[in-house]
């Protein structure tokens, strides 16, 4: 069933520019591949981030131009970054020392479905049987704080925010905060809430409340994203 | 007298690679670090019914990740594509649905490749601890997720962590800038990966260089891997195209 919008959704330009609205100045980070990684290009003035890939790559920045990569200078995404002074190279079993140890400050992943415990499914779509792990699991147990970036709805306006995942499980409990292209949530993993913090310019709770499984907690003022 | 590690050609380095071998082959996933001279040798040479461990293991050919634009990408699908290999374990085997079928999915399809995903980190430490005498570890990832069943839970300090086992092979193919004739082994910018923990992890570890320096030509600060983990070193030919 598919619903009218009351106002546009913002695109995935959008949704990465306000994922990328909380990242604080000196984070590292690890940016996962489609949107979250658009949120390099949207960081705050005067915010710089480290940038971690966990093929064995810290601090890099903006990519060679078409066609002059270095295949020995790759990001985890199979694109290749420019040599930068600070930049660090090392294997993979310090690179997931850094994930699994607890060192990354934030990881923005995408998400096929996220619960009101903030357990996330984004590896594999069950009907296809096969799917990719990579280092999603690693990231989304073990970084210190979780967001997805996502647009809210599948298809037909199917809810990804649910009460419980059915689709394979990346990790459980470990979504801080989900960003989509109608709203802001924060996930109380503990009360197993969901409070929602802003909506997109022209949407309301109710709009939003409507494509989404889970019963929403209002705060006292709804922002509106920008 | 020095133990001669050099073999001249890389149909020569993997001659003797049984049917029914695990074998490891290093990189990260894409061009950079993968030992494609020695993959292309393997293919060659035709062994049988080989367990494939890698990473992100299947995907260059119909994505292009982490191959030149200019190139046409090799992976490591070239073994179910040639029907040589009937199991892979790796992280990142079959891209996104929009892409074209990778052979990995293609073979998995028709029932002749079992597909072992595991998390890139826990893939990793494994490898790492069979090459560090530790069979055993426990790890968070992975909890409440299709890879825990089965396995043994155990709390620490009030969180749930999963036992994870080592994972040796009975060959590794690796890939490294430099190597000194002793075996002594440097890299290059993210060509590291899964290169130095897979060489010390196989029965057996293979190096494509695409240079090979007398010892003290590799700095003492910059040896990536140590020539005890090296049995076999082949060198690229000068100025060869493929990355």
């Amino acid at each position: 069933m598919t619903m009218t919008d009351p106002a546009p959704r913002l695109d995935r330009a959008g949704i990465a520019r306000r994922a990328a609205r909380d990242l604080q100045n000196g984070w590292t980070v690890n940016l996962g591949i489609g949107i979250p990684s658009m949120c390099a290009d949207y960081l705050p003035d005067g915010v710089e981030l480290r940038y971690h890939a966990e093929n064995g790559i810290l601090g890099f920045e903006e990519l060679s131009a078409p066609g002059e990569g270095d295949p020995n200078l790759m990001d985890a995404g199979g694109k290749f970054p420019k040599r930068v002074p600070g930049m660090a190279f090392f294997d993979s079993v310090e690179s997931f020392n850094l994930i699994r140890g607890g060192h990354i400050d934030v990881t923005v992943l995408g998400a096929l479905q996220v619960s009101r415990s903030g357990d996330l499914s984004n590896w594999m779509i069950p009907k296809r049987g096969i799917g990719s792990i990579g280092g999603a699991m690693d990231l989304a147990a073990n970084a210190k704080r979780v967001i997805v970036a996502m647009e809210h709805n599948a298809k037909g306006d199917v809810a990804k925010i649910v009460e419980k995942c059915d689709f394979p499980l990346t990790a459980l409990g470990c979504v801080d905060q989900i960003v989509t292209d109608i709203a802001v949530i924060d996930v109380d993993r503990s009360a197993g809430e969901l409070i929602l913090k802003e909506v997109a310019p022209g949407w309301s709770f109710d709009e939003v409340q409507a494509r989404t499984q889970v019963k929403l907690l209002a705060t006292d003022t709804l922002g509106e994203m920008a | 007298m020095p133990v001669n590690k050099l073999v001249n050609t890389f149909s020569d380095a993997v001659a003797d690679i049984p049917s029914g071998s695990s074998i490891m082959i290093g990189g990260f996933g894409g061009a950079g670090g993968q030992p494609t001279r020695l993959m292309l040798a393997l293919r060659e040479q035709g062994a049988k019914n080989l367990t494939i461990i890698g990473n992100v293991a299947g995907i260059s050919k119909t994505t292009g990740y982490g191959w030149p634009d200019h190139l046409d990408p090799i992976d490591q699908g070239m073994f179910f594509e040639s029907g040589q290999a009937d199991k892979i374990i790796c992280s990142f085997p079959v891209p996104g649905t929009t892409n074209p079928l990778s052979d990995i999915e293609q073979a998995w399809r028709e029932g002749r490749a079992e597909v072992d995903i595991v998390p890139q980190g826990t893939l990793i430490e494994r490898i790492r601890a069979a090459g560090a005498g530790i069979p055993a570890f426990f790890t968070p990832t992975g909890v409440g997720t299709p890879v825990a069943e089965g396995k043994e839970h155990r709390d620490f300090d009030g969180r749930t962590y999963l036992l994870e086992h080592a994972l040796p092979a009975d060959y590794a193919l690796i890939r490294a800038e430099k190597a000194d004739t002793r075996g002594n082994l440097q890299y290059i910018g993210t060509s590291r990966a899964f290169n130095p923990a897979m060489a010390t992890a196989a029965k057996v570890t293979i190096v494509e260089v695409d240079e090979l320096v007398e010892p003290g030509g590799i700095d003492p600060e910059r040896v990536g891997t140590l020539s005890t983990y090296v049995d076999r070193i082949v060198v690229r030919k000068p100025g060869d195209q493929l990355p």
